[in-house]
């Protein structure tokens, strides 16, 4: 019996499965000597004197008019990493002139915030230009279609504007990156404010774009309000993104017997509604509330609208009396474009600046690694104080801006809409990062 | 249901201009959303400049029917005798064009165009209240298309224009200039495009591609209400807007879904549209 089974053990089959043996053991080391296996546009990427990113950001539709701050936001950072401008070198120190002896630039695509054009762009950025990180979003809808692409095609994901809960959280990658905060986040962070100022016991109406970002924000804000203060949410009127006529929906408001409006949509579908909300005379009548606020809310419906509103951001230009970086970040943009940046702006820049800055720590451009290092979850020093991101779901953990809308005559020049109220640190407001099923996935 | 009536009268009023166009020129022009930005952002540099709303209007019509001639010249002209195509193609490219050109000039930050105090009140109608201003744009439309009906169906210009749709031969041998008639149609049609642009400024700030929602819920309105009829294109505006705003209030995310049932079901039903002619290609 035991010849039987010697027979076929013979020295072919040793031979052969000695072989194979040794080739899966060696394998890994054999190839890591001479550089790790290719893995998504590395190393075709980055063999130039250049590297490119690929950028899809919304030109056209709502969100135009932030996706042209992020992006000037992003313009700035690439021209700061290039030339080694002292302001990138106190958040990436090891940044020269370029990032590791490379060049970046950037491509650029109009996502008319719709995630299967932003997709179909990054792909043809992956394809043409062998972007070695993709970014652009300001709308989570098309973060979250990023982040799983991003994920498929192993390319780093550096989120632009996206305030969803599910973008770091249910749809969490491990090729995705995220510098603004979670709707929860906001959430919590102005949560009290409200409470503080308007008291217990309230109704509430809230207006919500329908989509990923809108309904997190709203149940998020609302789930504060009303298990913390006994608030009550009379009616959530859910509208299309990119709807123009808003009189529907406040139509059913004026009827709801809410004090307060509760504007959680976004980009210029939060213009047209509040403007409405003003010619429908439910704006001063009901207390308006923005909880996560839009770039260019202000200056697109006047201080008058604007006016003792609450809202949570990410910046705000003011926070440059207190933070130095930010004061270098206001200066150098407003020169560059003629008015001080938006959180957009700030957002595109950061994102950018925290890329090279792990990129030239990892002294590689090889994804698993610059992964690796932003999860080592150093902290850095931002516009808003020192930060760190969180290696379990890949978010940055930052501090909340509360701001309220100054009137008309307290405004010191034509930009000084908001007075920086309150400045939350991020990482107690924060959910667990499980808390929405987080699970990041393979590195390779 | 008032909602659906003033988002429904100014759909009629845009239709009415791509209807005419359509019916007299048989040009299909899809740069009219592009013409009722263009009507509301004339409008809004003289706004800007006079803070007179008035003006305002009347520079956002003339501009619609300026914007209007000149294409019809330079451009449409050439495009009379090609195929729908080419039609189609060229307008929309013209769309893009003006879009594009604005988004160059003013940028993409809205602009606001405020109404005078006497008109920006809030009327109580018992059982609910509405801003003043919606209420009269009705009546501007109202006013509005009848002029544009009268002008169009009831006088010589019409006749001659509707005559050299039919047998341009015919009519150029009388004597009269058909070509001069055409250029006017087209530049009325935009002027209704330039005019609804302006008059729906104060409700809704006005951005680059404002018109590009527009167009495509007009293009359904004509389908819904018969494909060059004007009579057509304001009950289709009509039965349009209280569609989309009557789901909104049950469903908002199928408002447009249910717009294209109702055009789905009158094509099946009645494919040359409501009060469409059978026959008309």
């Amino acid at each position: 019996m035991s010849e039987r089974f010697e027979a076929p053990l013979s020295r072919r089959a040793i031979l052969a499965g000695g072989a194979g043996l040794v080739g899966t053991t060696l394998w890994p080391t054999i190839i890591g000597a001479a550089g790790e296996a290719p893995i998504g546009t590395w190393p075709d990427g980055t063999t130039g004197n250049t590297v490119t990113i690929g950028a899809a950001v919304p030109r056209t539709g709502t969100y135009a008019v932030q996706g042209e701050d992020e992006l000037k936001g992003m313009q700035l950072a690439i021209e700061h990493i290039n030339s080694g401008d002292p302001l990138i070198k106190k958040i990436a120190p090891k940044v020269t002139k370029g990032v590791l002896g490379k060049q970046v630039q950037l491509v650029v695509a109009d996502s008319g915030a719709k995630p299967n054009d932003a997709v179909q762009e990054q792909q043809k950025f992956i394809t043409d230009n062998k972007v070695i990180a993709m970014t652009g979003a300001t709308s989570s809808a098309v973060a979250v279609a990023l982040n799983h692409f991003a994920q498929r095609s192993k390319v780093l994901y550096l989120t632009a504007i996206s305030g969803s809960n599910d973008t770091t959280g249910k749809d969490c990658v491990r090729y995705g990156f995220r510098q603004c905060f979670y709707g929860e986040t906001a959430a919590n962070a102005i949560g009290p404010v409200i409470v503080k100022n308007f008291g217990k016991n309230r109704k509430a109406a809230f207006m919500t774009p329908d989509y990923t970002y809108g309904h997190t924000v709203t149940k998020s804000v609302n789930d504060y309000l009303s298990q913390n203060a006994g608030w009550q949410q009379v009616t959530d009127q859910v509208s299309p993104l990119g709807t123009q006529d808003f009189s529907q929906y406040l139509t059913n408001i004026a009827h709801s017997g809410a004090d307060f409006i509760i504007n959680v949509n976004w980009g210029r579908d939060a213009v047209l509604s509040i403007q409405q909300a003003k010619q429908f005379g439910l704006i001063p009548k009901m207390q308006l509330v923005v909880p996560y606020q839009i770039p260019f809310l202000a200056k697109e419906v006047g201080p008058e609208l604007t006016q003792g509103v609450l809202a949570a951001t990410d910046f705000w230009w003011t926070l440059e009396d207190k933070f130095p970086l930010a004061k270098m970040f206001v200066n150098s943009f407003n020169a560059k474009y003629g008015y001080r940046p938006e959180w957009g702006a700030e957002n595109g820049y950061m994102q950018f600046a925290i890329w090279a800055r792990m990129v030239s720590e990892a002294g590689t451009f090889y994804p698993p690694d610059v992964i690796k290092q932003y999860e080592k979850g150093e902290t850095f020093p931002s516009f808003v104080g020192d930060v760190h991101f969180r290696a379990a779901d890949h978010q940055l953990v930052r501090p909340v801006i509360i701001v309220r809308g100054k009137k008309p005559s307290a405004m010191k020049n034509s930009e000084d809409y908001w007075e920086v109220l309150d400045i939350v640190p991020g990482e107690p407001l924060m959910q667990k990062p499980d808390a929405f099923g987080c699970s990041l996935g393979d590195y390779t | 249901m008032f909602n659906g009536l003033v988002l429904g009268a100014l759909l009629a009023l845009i239709a009415s201009g791509l209807t005419i166009i359509y019916g007299t020129l048989g040009v299909l022009n899809l740069a009219h959303g592009a013409m009722f930005m263009l009507g509301g952002y004339a409008g809004w540099v003289a706004f800007h400049n006079t803070h007179n709303f008035i003006v305002a209007v009347i520079a956002g019509t003339l501009f619609g029917l300026i914007v209007g001639i000149v294409t019809e010249r330079v451009i449409i002209r050439h495009f009379y005798s090609r195929p729908p195509e080419d039609q189609l193609l060229v307008t929309f490219g013209l769309g893009i064009v003006f879009v594009e050109t604005v988004r160059f000039f003013f940028g993409s930050l809205s602009k606001t165009t405020t109404l005078p105090s006497e008109l920006n009140g809030i009327i109580n109608l018992g059982f609910m209240v509405y801003p003043a201003y919606r209420l009269l744009m009705v009546a501007i439309v109202a006013v509005a298309l009848f002029v544009l009906y009268v002008v169009l169906y009831r006088t010589r210009i019409g006749m001659i224009v509707r005559a050299g749709i039919e047998d341009s031969a015919m009519v150029d041998a009388l004597g009269i200039d058909v070509y001069k008639a055409f250029m006017l149609v087209f530049g009325v049609g935009a002027m209704a495009a330039g005019f609804a642009g302006i008059i729906n400024a104060p409700i809704v700030s006005l951005s680059p591609d404002i018109g590009d929602a527009i167009l495509v819920q007009t293009f359904v309105v004509i389908v819904i209400g018969g494909v060059g009829s004007f009579p057509g294109a304001i009950l289709g505006g009509l039965i349009a807007g209280e569609i989309i705003s009557v789901t909104s209030m049950f469903n908002p995310g199928y408002s447009y879904v249910m717009l294209f049932v109702a055009m789905t079901l009158v094509l099946v039903l009645r494919p040359y549209g409501l009060l469409g002619a059978a026959g008309r290609e």
